[in-house]
C-alpha cells in the first residue's frame, strides 16, 4: 500500500534540488566557517551567500537575516529578549497561536518578567481589532506576537492591519510566519513587522535549520550565548548544509510559488468539493474552507458526530493516510488540540487536519476522501 | 579541496562516509515528524530512540538521560541557565574556569548581568586546574560548577572526577563542556561522576547542527533544570522544537562509530601527532602550550617565538591548522587560554594549533614539517 502524506503542516518532503545542494557541503567542504583557512573561508562564503539569498528574496537587507536551528528558537529569541533587553512589559498574543509562542510567553509571565494578554477572537478565529486597540491603548511596552498563518485552522492574519496598529501605538510587532514561509511573498520593505521567522522543514528543505528577520534598529542580543557566529547573534558552529538547504529551498519556493498556489489551492478545493458530495454535514473548522482568503496548504475538517478523533486518525493511518489531529509537536502526548479547544469547537465532531505539498496528487486527494467515507460510515 | 592538508580535527571534522549513507534515508524518503502520531511519524521517532540508544551506549547513560540539541553551544546554555534561572533556592553562585570554550563564559558573563555572580578560577601554567583553588571557590550558594573535560586549543585534560567530588560535597551540581572529548576518549559519566555533559556530533564525524546534553535522572542528587526553549515539549519538555531527524541519527551513527574505532583511532593519532611535534620542537624557541602528561592524543599547540601566527594561517595557502579556537580566530585577540597560562601576548600570537583524526596520512605530516620549517626558519611570517 502506498502512503499517502498529508501532514505537510507538520514537515514536508526535502525537495531533491535542496538535497543535491546540500550534499557537496556533506561530502568535501566539511571545514569551520569560522576557521580562517581555505576550508573555512569556503564554507563561509557559502553560508553568506545563502543568507543574501534569503534575504533578496524576502526583500531586505542580509544584516537582518540570522540563522537558527528552527522555528521554535526563532520565536523563543525574539519573545525572551524582546522582554530582556527592548523593554517590553506586555504581550499581546493569542490562544491560537503555536505553542513555540504560547508557552514561551507563558513562561515569561511565570517568571514575573511579563503580562500576557489574550487577544479576544470572533467564532471563526480571527482577531477582535477593536480589542486589540483596546490592549494597545491600555498598556505601553507591548510586543504583538500574531501568527500569520495558523496552523491548523488556516486563518491568515492581515499583517499589514496589525502592522499599522502596532506602529500607531508604538508597539513592537512579531510574526510567526513559519506555516506560511515559502508559501506566500513576504516583502520585508512593505510589511510592518519588526520581527518575522521561518522554519526550512515547512517548505521543502531541512530540518534543523531556520532563520529570523530582525529589523534594523530593533536589534535584540544573542539568545543562545557562546562564540561569535551569525554577527554576535547566535553563538555555535553553524549548520552549514541546513542553512545551504534552506536558502535553496526558499528560492525554489518563490520561483515556483504561483504555479504551486494554484496547483494546491486545487487540490484543496477537490477535497472540499468532495467532502461535501461524499458525507453529508461535513464541515471545516476555522477559515479553512475559504480556498482564497486562508493558508491554501491547510484543510480542517470537521466530520459529523461519530468516534472520536483519535479513533478516526488511527483508522485512516491503518489505511495508509497520514494527516493530523493538531500540531506535530504535541500530537504524541495526544492532549487534543488546543486551537480547536480554544473555539470551542464542538466535541462531538471528530476533526482531522489535512494539509498539502506540491508533490500530493488529485487521485491521492479522490482516495482519501473515498477511503474517509467508508471510516465516516462504518462508525456512524 | 584535493591538495589541501587538514590538521583542524578540533575546529571540524568531515562527515564519515557511513554517518552520511545512515542519514540519506531521512533526507529522502522518511521525511516524517518524530512528532507526529501517525505510523510514519513513529517510525521517524523509532529512529531517533535508536539514535538515542547509540549516544547513550557511547556515554555510558541511560538513553532518557539524553536531550538532543543543535549543538554544544546549545547544550551549554541549557545546562548553566537551566540549572540558575529561576531557581526556588538562593543559590546563584557559578564556578568555572578562565581556560573554558567561550561557549560557557559568555553564558557565565550574561548571567553576571542578571544578577548571578561567577568565580572563574585561573590555571597553572600547564593549563590544569588546582584542585586546591578549585575546592576553595566552592560556597555553600553554588549552584554548579563547570569545567571542560578537554580544552580545545591545548587538549589538556581536567580531573574532573576529583572535581566533580569536590562539588557535590558542598551540594552543587557538577557540569563538564566534553564537546572535545567525546567519540575521542572513552568517557563514562558514571565514572566521571557528572551531573550534566554537553557534546557535539561534528567534532567526531557527525554532522553539524546536532548535539546532545547528559542530564542525570538516576541519582540521589537533586537535577534541578528548566528549559530554555519552549514549545512543542518535545525532548520531555526540556528542549522543544521539531527533532533534526537526520542530524540526529548521524549523531547516532557517529557514536556507534567511535566506540568501535576509537582505540585503532588514537594509537594512529596519537603517532602522527608524535611526529609532528618532535620535529618542530626542534625550531629554535618552539615549546608545547599545556601539560604533556595530561593531554589528549589528537593535538598539539605549539608556540614559535616571534611569529605571527595569524598571518600564516591566512597565507599558507594548501595547510589547514588554527591559531586558537575557531570561534574566536576572526578576533584579533591573544588567546584567552595561553594567556590564562601566563603566556605574553607575543607568545600567545606566535601559537599554533594542530589537530589529528581519522583520514590524516604520514606523508602529509612529513609535507607540514617541512613547510613550517621553511616558513618559520626563512622568518616568512615574522614580525
Amino acid at each position: 500500500m502506498k502512503r499517502i502524506y498529508l501532514d505537510n503542516a507538520a514537515t514536508t518532503p526535502l525537495d531533491p534540488q535542496v538535497l543535491e545542494e546540500m550534499l557537496p557541503l556533506m561530502r568535501e567542504q566539511f571545514g569551520n566557517p569560522s576557521s580562517i583557512h581555505g576550508h573555512g573561508r569556503v564554507v563561509r562564503s557559502a553560508i553568506e551567500k545563502a543568507r543574501k539569498k534569503v534575504a533578496e528574496l524576502l526583500n531586505t537587507s542580509p544584516s537582518e537575516i540570522f540563522f537558527t536551528s528552527g522555528g521554535t528558537e526563532a520565536d523563543n529569541t525574539v519573545l525572551t529578549n524582546s522582554v530582556l533587553a527592548k523593554g517590553v512589559t506586555h504581550i499581546i498574543t493569542s490562544p491560537l497561536e503555536h505553542h513555540a509562542v504560547l508557552h514561551t510567553a507563558e513562561s515569561l509571565e511565570k517568571r514575573g518578567l511579563v503580562k500576557v494578554s489574550l487577544v479576544e477572537l470572533d467564532e471563526k478565529g480571527f482577531v477582535n481589532y477593536a480589542h486589540l486597540e483596546e490592549l494597545l491603548r491600555n498598556n505601553p511596552n507591548t510586543l504583538i506576537s500574531l501568527m500569520h498563518g495558523n496552523n491548523e485552522i488556516a486563518n491568515l492574519l492581515d499583517l499589514e492591519r496589525v502592522g499599522h496598529l502596532a506602529a500607531e501605538h508604538g508597539a513592537l510587532f512579531h510574526s510567526d510566519t513559519v506555516q506560511t514561509m515559502g508559501h506566500y511573498r513576504h516583502d520585508l520593505q512593505h510589511l510592518k513587522t519588526h520581527f518575522i521567522v521561518g522554519a526550512a522543514h515547512k517548505f521543502h528543505g531541512p530540518k534543523g535549520v531556520g532563520f529570523m528577520y530582525l529589523q534594523a534598529g530593533t536589534r535584540i542580543p544573542p539568545f543562545i550565548h557562546g562564540g561569535a557566529q551569525e554577527r554576535n547573534m547566535r553563538g555555535g558552529t553553524e549548520n552549514v548544509y541546513g542553512i545551504v538547504g534552506l536558502a535553496k529551498a526558499l528560492e525554489i519556493a518563490y520561483s515556483e510559488m504561483d504555479e504551486h498556489q494554484r496547483y494546491i489551492k486545487g487540490l484543496k478545493t477537490r477535497m472540499i468539493e468532495r467532502l461535501k458530495e461524499a458525507i453529508p454535514d461535513v464541515r471545516f473548522n476555522g477559515d479553512s474552507e475559504n480556498v482564497e482568503g486562508s493558508l491554501y496548504t491547510v484543510l480542517n475538517v470537521s466530520f459529523p458526530p461519530s468516534a472520536d478523533s483519535e479513533m478516526l486518525l488511527f483508522n485512516l493511518d491503518i489505511e495508509g493516510v497520514s494527516a493530523s489531529g493538531g500540531s506535530a509537536c504535541s500530537s504524541g502526548s495526544d492532549v487534543g488540540s488546543h486551537v480547536l479547544t480554544a473555539l470551542k469547537a464542538d466535541p462531538s465532531r471528530p476533526s482531522a487536519r489535512f494539509s498539502f505539498s506540491k508533490y500530493n496528487t488529485a487521485e491521492e486527494i479522490d482516495e482519501v476522501v473515498a477511503k474517509l467515507t467508508t471510516i465516516v460510515g462504518a462508525v456512524v | 579541496m584535493e591538495d589541501l592538508i587538514y590538521l583542524d580535527y578540533n575546529a571540524t571534522t568531515p562527515l564519515a562516509p557511513e554517518v552520511l549513507e545512515a542519514m540519506m534515508p531521512y533526507l529522502t524518503n522518511w521525511y516524517g515528524n518524530a512528532s507526529s502520531s501517525h505510523l510514519f511519524g513513529q517510525r521517524i521517532a523509532d529512529a531517533v530512540k535508536k539514535a538515542r540508544g547509540q549516544v547513550a551506549d557511547l556515554i555510558d547513560c541511560d538513553p532518557n538521560e539524553i536531550v538532543f540539541t543543535s549543538g554544544a553551544t546549545e547544550s551549554i546554555n541549557l545546562a548553566i541557565k537551566g540549572v540558575l534561572q529561576d531557581r526556588l533556592d538562593d543559590k546563584r553562585h557559578i564556578v568555572t574556569v578562565q581556560t573554558e570554550h567561550p561557549a560557557v563564559l559568555d553564558v557565565c558573563r550574561f548571567l553576571e548581568t542578571r544578577g548571578y555572580e561567577v568565580t572563574y578560577l585561573p590555571v597553572q601554567p600547564d593549563g590544569l586546574l588546582e584542585v586546591e583553588d578549585f575546592r576553595r571557590a566552592l560556597r555553600s550558594d553554588t549552584a554548579l560548577a563547570t569545567v571542560m573535560l578537554v580544552n580545545n586549543e591545548t587538549g589538556v585534560i581536567q580531573p574532573i572526577q576529583k572535581l566533580a567530588e569536590l562539588a557535590h560535597e558542598v551540594g552543587a551540581l557538577f557540569m563538564t563542556d566534553a564537546t572535545q572529548a567525546v567519540g575521542k576518549m572513552p568517557v563514562s559519566v558514571d565514572d566521571l561522576d557528572v551531573d550534566l555533559m554537553a557534546f557535539s556530533a561534528h567534532k567526531f564525524y557527525g554532522p553539524k547542527g546536532v548535539g546532545g546534553l547528559f542530564i542525570r535522572s538516576q541519582s540521589s542528587r537533586k537535577i534541578w533544570l528548566r528549559p530554555i526553549i519552549h514549545g512543542g515539549g518535545q525532548e520531555h519538555e526540556l528542549r522543544s522544537g521539531t527533532l533534526n531527524v537526520a542530524g540526529i541519527v548521524g549523531m547516532g551513527k557517529a557514536c556507534q562509530l567511535s566506540g568501535d574505532q576509537m582505540e585503532v583511532d588514537a594509537l594512529s593519532i596519537s603517532k602522527l601527532r608524535d611526529t609532528l611535534e618532535t620535529a618542530l620542537l626542534k625550531i629554535d624557541q618552539a615549546f608545547i602550550n599545556g601539560s604533556k602528561e595530561h593531554r589528549l592524543y589528537n593535538v598539539t599547540n605549539i608556540t614559535f617565538p616571534n611569529l605571527d601566527a595569524v598571518m600564516l594561517v591566512g597565507l599558507s595557502k594548501n595547510i589547514a591548522i588554527s591559531n586558537g579556537s575557531a570561534c574566536t580566530s576572526f578576533v584579533l585577540k591573544a588567546s584567552h587560554v595561553l594567556k590564562a597560562m601566563g603566556l605574553k601576548d607575543d607568545e600567545a600570537f606566535g601559537a599554533l594549533r594542530f589537530s589529528f583524526g581519522r583520514n590524516v596520512h604520514s606523508s602529509s605530516v612529513d609535507y607540514v614539517i617541512c613547510e613550517m620549517r621553511e616558513i618559520i626558519e626563512r622568518k616568512k611570517f615574522v614580525k
